[in-house]
């Protein structure tokens, strides 16, 4: 099972973003190094990004390219990379859907939160296997002492 | 004439891990096309049966969007930097 790293910090900040996004998804980019399945995933920054979806907003999330060409330079200047997303699920699993799935990438975390009537109950993270057709559970692993300053683009994080 | 082209974490397997690619080429077409020809593993997760690119593949010229400008006969110049931008998007239920 991969192993995915973040602040308690950071995942704290993805929480209260998932909660005052409720009833609508949130969404957001995680950066710091890539994992590949022996070494960790180490998430270092978070971008919390707007839901830019116009409509269906409490099951859907986009990231625009423009959003994420700006997160990747902001990575590339820290000599880092994008290393996966987070988003919502509003009063369903923190487990991925059909959608979810169609819509992955290979080598990216997926971290979802769970939210029941606007209170977070569970995060989980997860990543598309080579042959697309489910996920594996990444182990979270809490460790204290990254850097925590949200990045430039943050919204709800700071 | 040399140019930059960023590769994005989930495709860079295919790319022998290199985050940056320098490739050769006239065109965004052209460029691209040197790419797949260094990596032809990547040809399948760039384009479709068609040759299109896929829609869930985005493509900027330096901060432009190619679909903005002339698409794969955009012109590019030495120094220009083309980043393949994956779409993100998913939800519950």
């Amino acid at each position: 099972m991969n192993r995915f790293v973040i602040s308690p910090r950071h995942l704290q900040a993805i929480h209260h973003h998932a909660g005052v996004s409720y009833p609508e998804e949130c969404c957001g980019v995680l950066i710091g190094h890539a994992g590949n399945g022996t070494s960790p995933t180490i998430v270092e920054r978070i971008l919390s990004v707007g839901n830019e979806r116009e409509d269906s907003r409490h099951n859907r999330y986009v990231i625009s390219p423009e959003t994420i060409l700006a997160a990747q330079k902001e990575a590339r200047a820290l000599g880092l990379d994008i290393v996966g997303y987070y988003h919502s699920h509003p009063d369903h699993p923190a487990r991925p859907s059909e959608f979810d799935r169609e819509h992955a990438w290979p080598g990216l975390s997926y971290l979802i939160v769970a939210v029941e009537r606007g209170r977070v109950v569970e995060a989980k993270s997860w990543r598309l296997t080579d042959d697309r057709e489910s996920f594996d559970e990444e182990t979270i692993d809490q460790v204290a002492g990254r850097p925590s300053v949200p990045a430039g683009l943050a919204k709800e994080a700071s | 004439m040399s140019i930059t082209i960023h590769i994005p974490t989930p495709l860079r397997r295919f790319t022998a891990e290199n985050g940056e690619v320098e490739v050769e080429g006239q065109t965004v077409g052209e460029a691209l096309k040197d790419l797949t020809r260094r990596h032809p593993s990547l040809e399948r997760h760039l384009y479709n049966d068609q040759g299109a690119l896929r829609s869930f593949v985005n493509v900027f010229l330096n901060d432009e969007d190619v679909r903005h400008l002339e698409r794969d006969g955009t012109a590019v110049k030495a120094g220009d930097t083309l980043s393949i931008i994956p779409s993100i998007a998913g939800g519950g239920r």
